[in-house]
């Protein structure tokens, strides 16, 4: 089925493509945009796609923004300190804001390096992420207006994290990015992006395409707080070399419909690390998207992601490892565990394994269940209420995963947002001071 | 303080409790011992208000109050402090957390202020001291990864922050070695005052070597089938419980 939309992205390439703009990426966007004029978003129909229902977004009518924002966004309380900064208002870079580091090059927004360096882009974009091809691919191709271009040269690191913040404010507008990240062999470095805004219907489309090579480190830490009339999607498509590791944390926490995709492929000896936390509570419909290609031997791969689901809420994990025949001695695990808090929410959690090699280790467990009542009554005969105990309990269940981010002033980010949203479960408590 | 009068109770269909009489006073430490499977634990289970147990019959009065009418939480409030068998593990709940909203719990109900974080801490800092713990242990997740004397330790430990009236220790002897069993008698030997009463829930007499009881009952078969004083848990010791089962039930005291 072909999805109609208000927003057929070829009508607009002109406005999207400045005369600026290189020839191969207005041949590229010409070309997604044919390709989601005939297939529009993906349908309900695909497997992984299966527990999305995206139909009523293709009613929806957004369009970007026509001028930059004249007026900085209310970022108090959000912005890490000892962090370099990219700032995007309605997708387009607020440079009042931005922070980056003293050498040139390393840190800049892709549109500027569409102008200074077109051939370093050209190199690498759309190609790590050539075999994604469903129509939010499409869509942030043809759209895309600015991003994050981030290379770091062999061996070096980046003396503090990246923080990359997606400010929505302006009703029925559309927000699309693209993001590039380079890290060449050996290179280190730390990136957090949140996508936060107003209470208004908006669309943010984001897509970042990550090379780590050979040895390199990188840590991403997403942290999804858009309002429950927001609509976004947002993936990361990697390539990592041999023993490189990559660490993601995911927390969905708002958005109407939001939907994270992780998808990595693994060589010799690589590593990674996705964790994840959504929070999916009143309207809400939280999508969580994981694929691992374990594509050469000695690979390393963790994935334990965790659900709570309340009020009319669906929250969705989605995990497939793909085991290649050549990759052997691979060691996977997935794991998946929830908390489903009221009767008319819902939580789908499919976790999959395709493993084409002889000599693995691979396991995967899933857990879709209510509060242990033995833990509710231990917590009462210490003299909290059932409500003061269930609330105690959700939380400790969902901060596990806010403990395992390094990173201090995200982690405090993450607590606060984590007790504000559990808040009405847990009126008596607060995270550890 | 405590007064149980003909308390019945059963789990599902099965009747475990068939007519309990018991009665507390201020300051007094009972021992209800017995065989595995005469009701010891669900004793302590029904004052503390665990769920899946039906009280069919009798009453329990608490400093004048129906201690069966009240939700667990208000039990603890009250001053009723339960023991566990088997603590909980909760991780991601830090053991300095749980204690601070448990005693803030029981200090609203008693009328009185929450205690700021400086004041709180120099009082469970006080009391760790009497379980013999590192204070690591406050920042470690509820039980978790704790071995079996480090969990009752903390139960004791938990104890002695929120001061209730009455304390139940359910098999708290259970699992533990000789030194941990010291370190757990020591703790509660301290918390004994005038105004605090203990039961001590066990199926060995070698707890009572450490925590002198005054009273001593000897539960079977749902009842209690004998009462006395210490010497009756040092016969219990030297001749088993059969002997008891064979005789016909004696009043309780």
């Amino acid at each position: 089925m072909v999805m109609r939309t208000a927003f057929a992205p070829q009508e607009r390439l002109p406005a999207h493509a400045p005369s600026r703009e290189p020839s191969w990426l207005y041949l590229l966007r010409a070309k997604a945009a044919q390709s989601f004029a005939a297939e529009g978003f993906p349908s309900p129909r695909a497997e992984e796609w299966q527990f999305t229902r995206i139909a009523d977004l293709a009613q929806q009518r957004f369009t970007p923004v026509a001028t930059p924002a004249a007026v900085a966004p209310p970022l108090d309380g959000w912005l890490l300190a000892d962090a370099y900064r990219l700032v995007f208002v309605d997708g387009l870079l607020f440079p009042a804001l931005s922070v980056l580091p003293q050498a040139a090059g390393i840190i800049c927004d892709l549109a500027y390096a569409l102008q200074e360096k077109p051939a370093q882009v050209e190199r690498h974009f759309g190609r790590i992420m050539e075999r994604e091809n469903h129509g939010f691919i499409h869509f942030d191709t043809a759209n895309f207006r600015d991003g994050v271009y981030l290379r770091l040269a062999a061996g070096s690191r980046l003396d503090r994290p990246l923080q990359i913040v997606h400010w929505g404010s302006t009703a029925e507008s559309l927000a699309a990015t693209r993001n590039l990240i380079l890290l060449e062999s050996g290179a280190e470095a730390e990136i957090v992006e949140i996508f936060l805004g107003g209470d208004s219907s908006r669309l943010s489309v984001s897509a970042g395409e990550i090379l780590l090579g050979d040895n390199a480190h990188l840590t991403l830490t997403k942290l999804q707080c858009d309002s429950e009339r927001a609509w976004h999607f947002g993936g990361n498509y990697l390539r990592q070399g041999k023993s490189s590791v990559f660490k993601h944390h995911n927390f969905a926490f708002g958005g109407l419909l939001a939907r994270t995709e992780v998808h990595t492929r693994l060589d010799e000896g690589a590593a990674c690390e996705l964790n994840g936390l959504f929070v999916a509570d009143g309207q809400r419909h939280l999508d969580n998207h994981v694929r691992v290609e374990h594509g050469e031997p000695r690979a390393v791969s963790r994935e334990t992601y965790k659900g709570i689901a309340t009020g009319h809420a669906r929250g969705i994990f989605q995990g497939r490892v793909v085991v290649h025949e050549q990759a052997q001695k691979s060691d996977a695990a997935m794991n998946s565990r929830n908390l489903l808090l009221s009767a008319e929410a819902e939580i789908d959690a499919k976790p999959q394994l395709e493993i084409y090699a002889d000599d693995v280790k691979c396991s995967h467990g899933v857990t879709v269940g209510q509060l242990d009542e033995e833990s509710v009554f231990y917590l009462q005969s210490r003299g909290l209420s059932d409500t003061e105990a269930r609330g105690l309990l959700t939380f400790a269940f969902a901060n596990e995963m806010a403990t395992k981010l390094s990173h201090a002033g995200m982690r405090a980010l993450v607590e606060a947002q984590l007790s504000a949203k559990l808040a009405p479960l847990a009126p008596a408590l607060q995270p550890d001071s | 303080m405590l007064k149980i009068q003909n308390l019945h109770a059963r789990v599902e269909d099965k009747p475990i409790l068939k007519g309990i009489d018991l009665e507390v006073k201020p300051g007094e430490v009972h021992a209800i011992m017995g065989p595995n499977g005469s009701g010891k634990s669900t004793l302590s289970h029904v004052l503390a208000g665990r769920d899946g147990y039906e009280v069919t019959a009798g009453s329990v009065d608490f400093l004048g109050r129906d201690l069966l009418a009240m939700p667990p939480e208000e039990r603890a409030r009250e001053g009723v402090f339960l023991a566990f068998q088997y603590p909980v593990e909760i991780p991601g709940v830090s053991n300095v957390s749980l204690l601070k909203a448990a005693l803030n719990a029981v200090r609203k109900h008693r009328g009185l202020s929450e205690l700021d974080a400086l004041d709180f801490l120099q009082v469970v800092k006080r009391k760790i001291k009497l379980v013999e713990m590192d204070e690591q242990f406050l920042y470690r997740s509820v039980n978790e990864g704790f071995s079996g004397g480090e969990k009752k330790r903390n139960e004791i430990l938990q104890m002695a922050v929120l001061e209730p009236k009455l304390c139940i220790l359910d098999e708290t002897d259970s699992g533990l070695d000789i030194d941990a069993l010291k370190i757990v008698s020591n703790g509660v030997n301290a918390l004994r005052s005038p105004e605090r009463s203990f039961i001590l829930v066990t199926h060995y007499q070698r707890l009572l070597s450490y925590i002198k009881p005054d009273y001593v009952h000897v539960l079977a078969q749902g009842r209690i089938v004998r009462s006395g004083g210490p010497e009756l848990a040092q016969e219990l010791e030297a001749k088993g419980y059969g002997w008891l089962e064979s005789q016909p039930s004696a009043a309780a005291g």
